[in-house]
């Protein structure tokens, strides 16, 4: 019964954005929906990063790096896989979506590898270690990638064929991704697993002493998160010709840090809110480039002042419309 | 038949000696004192139990095994729960949340099952809120079940370490300081409760206590230190007139200078 259901249900979400994505094309110029996915992009980042910042309390400030190996992991294997697949599916429609979404899960596959990498030895220990880790990889990553010749070096990944990655990103995909990752998360976040996390953030020593498994659960929310940012990677990857290096700098991290923060720590709904407010904010600061950062960083204090718990705080938003008491509110503000 | 047995333990933080060879054994299903003046040693004790410190010397045999120097979430795995002395709940967290974070026993399904909400993890999660709500019922915090638990009351707060502890279906308690902050009444119903936590539950009790009405009411052994070491072990009747006892909690008397001052 839960199968069928369950089903229906998928495929009506399914059909109805495959419905929205026809009326988007007809209804927006190209340049309003390359916002729209970006927007999409940005809340799986920001759905990702809240697990390990905002539920789990550990601070990662390098998510712009699991981001580049998922983009370049994807470009990369899709790259691959296109020759086998089209010799076997031929050249159509279906064909398409296998390679591009094999390549994503590939992505994110090689984006939660190089999670455990950078988890397993720095949240072993409290505190801010794992800031500093993640900082440092983030900027190693880029370098890697900067001088790695068979991924194009600084120029970028552009696949082999001259007219770049094909631009297989489109409406439909990224907001099947979006749905299909805040499901998965917010049903880990409302689970046993998600009470573990939050008792990680809340008091470390006593959930220890609740025989919570403490690292392995850091570790693993530590892989899920990087792995949802490489999806986000591959999708980003796949929307324009090619990746480069530059694409994932640390403005990037910070980029995802301001989404979660201001839609408020440890809430999916206020990082999809988030997400959707820097795509938004990014596009209209356009002219002021790199300055923006100086915006991002006045927005932060006069959040921190006025309303320290960002958006929703802790809340959902499912909690706020059924007026009910929220199930984990206050997030420890303090560490933002 | 003994539950827990220290023997000749050693733990010392860079000069400081802050236990030096204590040994005792607590049997099953007794509730056992350990009380001592500040800075004895006690919480140390705790520590040393539960995995938060590994003791220099001596061993800690738990149900006859080993268990010096285990993590502290596999000592309480193998049934060893505590409660802390400066409270240490998840205070973000409901009441309800609070017990069923200990209840990883109970739920066996996977990270993948949760994030699908499989039949198997309906099932676990069922479980483990039907018996987080007897133990709510047990310690009378049920009411309580959905409030965001920092905003309880400090006893309730104590009573909610307890009941998460018990989550852990453990053999042995060790409550630290359990009485701590709670009024005259609200210790009186602690004694209720952790006497029908033994005599129903069948747990085996460790308690530090400064409250000397709940000790030498509820605790049928005694171990007193200070110092870091032992100065007197024996039933409430005993410790009551012990000299070293008096002597540690009240100062020794000089010959000589007591009438003059």
């Amino acid at each position: 019964m839960r199968a069928i259901i369950r089903s229906v249900v998928v495929a009506a979400a399914l059909l109805s954005i495959y419905a929205l994505q026809m009326g988007v094309e007809l209804a927006f110029t190209e340049y309003v929906q390359r916002i729209i996915l970006l927007a999409g992009i940005n809340v799986i980042l920001a759905v990702g990063l809240n697990l390990i910042n905002g539920t789990t309390g550990q601070f990662s400030i390098g998510h712009a790096g699991f981001m580049a190996v998922g983009a370049y992991g994807a470009a990369f294997v899709g790259v691959k896989l296109a020759g086998p697949v089209h010799g076997a599916l031929g050249t159509g429609g279906l064909a398409d979506a296998v390679i591009f979404n094999l390549a994503l899960l590939a992505g994110a596959l090689f984006a939660g590898i190089s999670g455990l990498i950078v988890g397993m030895p720095s949240l072993r220990l409290r505190g801010d270690y794992l800031a500093v880790v993640t900082l440092g990889f983030g900027e190693i990553i880029r370098i890697l990638f900067n001088n790695a010749s068979f991924l194009g070096s600084a120029t970028g990944y552009f696949g082999d064929d001259p007219s770049g990655l094909p631009a297989y990103t489109n409406f439909f995909w990224v907001f099947a991704w979006v749905s299909a990752i805040v499901v998965l998360i917010h049903n880990l976040t409302f689970s046993q697993t998600g009470r573990s996390l939050a008792a990680i953030r809340e008091d470390e020593v006593a959930a220890e002493a609740m025989a919570t498994p403490t690292t392995r659960l850091k570790v693993t929310a530590f892989a899920i998160s990087a792995a949802t940012a490489g999806i986000a990677g591959g999708l980003f990857a796949h929307m324009q010709a090619g990746v480069r290096p530059e694409d994932f700098r640390f403005e990037k991290s910070i980029d995802m840090i301001v989404m979660i923060i201001v839609g408020g720590l440890g809430s999916i709904s206020g990082a999809i809110l988030g997400g959707i407010f820097v795509a938004v904010s990014l596009e209209l600061m356009r002219d002021l480039q790199q300055y923006r950062l100086v915006l991002y960083a006045l927005l932060l204090i006069v959040i921190m002042i006025v309303r320290p718990q960002g958006l929703l705080g802790t809340r959902e938003l499912h909690h706020l419309l059924r007026r009910k008491k929220p199930a984990r509110p206050s997030a420890p503000t303090e560490s933002v | 038949m003994t539950l827990l047995e220290l023997r000749a333990v050693d733990k010392i933080f860079g000069g400081l000696h802050a236990v030096r060879g204590v040994s005792f054994r607590v049997e099953k299903g007794s509730i056992f004192g350990l009380i001592g003046p500040n800075g004895a040693g006690k919480t140390t004790l705790f520590n040393v139990i539960t995995g938060v410190y590994t003791p220099e010397h001596g061993q800690i045999l738990f149900d006859g095994k080993n268990i010096a120097g285990l993590r502290p979430a596999l000592i309480a795995e193998r049934g060893v729960a505590r409660t802390f002395q400066n409270i240490r709940i998840f205070r973000a967290m409901t009441v309800a949340e609070n017990v069923m974070v200990a209840g990883h026993h109970l739920h066996k399904a996977s990270i993948a099952a949760a994030m699908l909400r499989t039949r198997g993890y309906d099932r676990d999660e069922h479980a483990l809120a039907k018996r987080a709500h007897e133990l709510l019922e047990i310690l009378g915090l049920a009411e309580l079940a959905s409030e965001v638990a920092g905003s309880l009351p400090y006893g309730s707060q104590r009573r909610l370490e307890i009941a998460r502890g018990l989550m852990l279906s453990p053999q042995l308690l060790l409550l630290d300081e359990p009485a701590a902050g709670m009024n005259s009444q609200e210790a009186r119903t602690l004694n209720d409760q952790i006497r029908f936590l033994r005599d129903q539950l069948g747990l085996t009790v460790v308690l530090v206590e400064h409250n000397m009405a709940v000790v030498m009411n509820v605790c049928e052994s005694i171990h007193v230190v200070d110092h870091g070491e032992t100065i007197a072990e024996g039933t409430p009747a005993e410790i009551k007139v012990h000299p070293r006892v008096l002597a540690a909690y009240l100062g020794e008397e000089e010959p000589g200078k007591a009438a003059s001052t």
